[in-house]
């Protein structure tokens, strides 16, 4: 079980929404040791499950109206409503895990790159390519460290 | 163009417009808006599904293999039925008119696994918390915290339950998402024996929550029965596959279509030519087409599909527990259930736990082993696809050219299907909750109850983080909001 996990969400098909599963496909190339990739369209309940052994978890998605280029803030358990139908937030997931775990959620993260255009069947924009890039670096920076923090508390 | 009572106002521009937009726990992009007189009675009520576009032309021009992965880009919570559909419709367009025993068998457990996941989801993630806690509770724990909270054990299942259906579909269709396992003309992989053993390891305790879920559904009707049995409910036609022999048939079958007091309309019709049988309308308020039957007209015709379609329409239901779960439903309270539109949580249910049972049976069969992978014959230009997708009938129609291009492709998808019977639904709910009172996040919440019913997929729309507020407005009759709330705001 790798300690770190990054669970990014999104559609390639669907414009900036392509953010995340298009951070996703770099880091797995990368192939750090101690980390696993897992993409989803969107977060689920089970998704909690994925959490499970894990020291650290960062949430990768697009966002719209968010800030630019990107937001990285840590993500606490919360029963939050913005969730709709079929996705869940990073947070309710997070809460999901306390609450069928019962056990303390792991460390995680929020990476949330904004996006500019949705549509079916869009490109990625300019714009979020871009952020694309700012991105990449620092999501990489942060899950190298990760890791090494992991390491370091290993016994 | 057909208008019902409560469609269209006589007088518009005089009346107060309240606007639910989006609908909480609904995929996509959903609006309903209310127009009511200054007395608060309800003079128009319409759902508005404002994403279902470009499906077609995100299709047209590609390779006819490229299809079956490129359409589960369609939806994010139904990709399997998008690529089995597809892989159907396409299978006719590669001449392979009947598969292999080892493809067709992986393609179901691949379908019956996504219909145990979905269920599984709907049921304990978006309809529990009303039906737990009630429609009009506190709306900060009417979510699946909340459900964790009260029922701990009923929300563990749920996640469990969802989880053994996507390793169901991981294991066939070879990844989480975008899933290659079936194509035109069968399958790219069969089951390892590993695979195998690792999935008959909890299926027996799957059958048994999801048995646990049939009768937990059955309590809440039983605690509450006027509200469940009258909850916007109303008579309606019906659509679904059935197999040759009246069994519900999830993946494969002929169409029936019956009047609501049961009599037939057309039975184990061909889905070959399906436009025979289904026109749609189209309405100026609407982006999404109405669906109907051509043999009763627009104004008549239109109809409701998905699981309360399914089990109330079949003659049995091909295994043991879910059948005895169906006639049950079925006697109860007189046969009032079964034609309730909360009997959709009641029919779901019973079809999670077939999915629970056929799953089973499959992983007890050998061909699942198989290496026979494929099919082939003679080309053709032309191939459909229909198969029951958790929330209904769902029909894949593509014209490959002789470029091996997708020329035309038509699709009409579940929620599609059952626009016009959730409109009907809503203004039924309208009517009767909200009709006169003053209007409260609870009552509005009467109206998505209705809607989660047949829990629509309204597109399948990227759910990015800030994307999905839920906003009601009251708006005036020149277009200014007069008072607005927005769910998880103090």
């Amino acid at each position: 079980m790798a300690p770190v996990l990054v669970l990014a969400a999104g559609n390639p098909s669907r414009g900036d929404d392509a953010l995340g599963p298009g951070l996703a496909a770099r880091l797995e190339a990368a192939a750090l040791p101690g980390v696993e990739v897992i993409t989803e369209f969107q977060l689920q309940v089970e998704n909690a499950l994925d959490l499970v052994g894990r020291d650290c978890v960062f949430f990768v998605d697009a966002g719209t109206g968010t800030p630019a280029p990107f937001e990285l803030r840590p993500a606490r358990p919360e029963a939050d409503f913005l969730h709709t139908s079929h996705a869940l937030s990073a947070e309710a997931v997070l809460a999901t895990y306390e609450r069928v775990q019962g056990a303390p959620a792991p460390e995680a993260w929020v990476l949330c790159v904004r996006g500019e255009s949705f549509e079916l069947g869009e490109p990625l924009s300019v714009a979020a390519a871009s952020r694309l890039e700012a991105a990449w670096q620092e999501l990489y920076r942060r899950v190298e460290a990760a890791v090494a923090r992991c390491q370091t508390s290993q016994p | 163009m057909s208008t019902l009572p409560l469609e269209t106002a006589a007088h518009p521009g005089q009346l107060r417009r309240v606007v639910i937009e989006p609908l909480s726990r609904v995929e996509g992009h959903g609006k309903v808006t209310l127009l009511m007189d200054e007395d608060d009675h309800v003079q128009q009520a319409r759902l508005h599904i404002v994403e279902f576009r470009a499906f077609e032309k995100f299709i047209q021009g590609r390779p006819y293999w490229e299809v079956p992965v490129m359409v589960q880009r369609l939806c994010g919570i139904c990709p399997v039925s998008h690529h089995l559909a597809a892989c159907k419709a396409l299978d006719q367009v590669v001449g392979a008119t009947t598969l292999t025993p080892t493809a067709e068998k992986i393609r179901r457990l691949m379908h019956y696994g996504q219909i145990l996941q979905s269920h599984a989801l709907h049921f304990f993630h978006l309809s529990s918390p009303d039906l737990l806690f009630g429609f009009g509770s506190d709306v900060a724990r009417r979510n699946i915290v909340g459900v964790a909270a009260a029922h701990p054990e009923v929300a563990r299942q749920g996640v469990l339950l969802r989880k053994y259906g996507q390793e169901v579909i991981r294991h066939t269709a070879g990844k989480r998402i975008h899933g290659t396992g079936s194509v035109p003309g069968g399958v790219n992989k069969s089951l390892t024996a590993a695979e195998r053993d690792e999935l008959q390891k909890d299926i027996y305790q799957m059958i048994a929550w999801s048995r646990d879920a049939v009768r937990l559904v059955r309590q809440l009707f039983e605690q509450d029965l006027e509200t469940y049995r009258c909850f916007g409910s109303f008579e309606a036609r019906t659509l679904s596959l059935v197999r040759a022999d009246g069994a519900m048939d999830l993946y494969h079958g002929g169409l029936r279509a019956r009047h609501a007091d049961g009599r037939t309309i057309f039975d184990h019709v061909e889905y070959g030519h399906y436009w025979e049988q289904i026109s749609e309308e189209v309405k100026a308020w609407s982006y999404m087409k109405f669906p109907y039957l051509r043999a009763l007209g627009h104004e008549d015709g239109w109809y409701r599909v998905g699981p309360l379609t399914r089990v109330t329409r079949c003659d049995f239901i091909p295994t043991p527990l879910a059948d005895r779960e169906r006639r049950e439903f079925m006697a109860f309270d007189d046969g009032r259930a079964a034609r309730s539109t909360l009997g959709f949580h009641w029919a779901r249910m019973i079809e999670m736990l077939h999915a629970a049972e056929a799953i089973k049976d499959l992983l007890h069969d050998a061909d699942l082993l198989g290496s026979d992978l494929m099919a082939s014959g003679p080309r053709q230009a032309r191939g459909v696809g229909v198969i029951e997708a958790p929330r209904g009938t769902l029909i894949h129609h593509y014209r490959v050219d002789e470029n091996d291009q997708v020329a035309r492709a038509n699709l009409i998808v579940s929620t599609t299907h059952n626009n016009h019977a959730m409109n009907v639904a809503i203004r039924e709910v309208a009517r009767k909750y909200l009709d006169g009172r003053k209007l409260t996040e609870g009552l509005l919440n009467h109206i998505e109850v209705a809607v989660r019913a047949f829990d629509p997929c309204l597109s399948c729309a990227t759910h990015a983080i800030g994307k999905m507020p839920l906003e009601v407005q009251l708006v005036d009759a020149e277009g200014a909001v007069v008072d607005s709330l927005v769910r998880g705001s103090a």
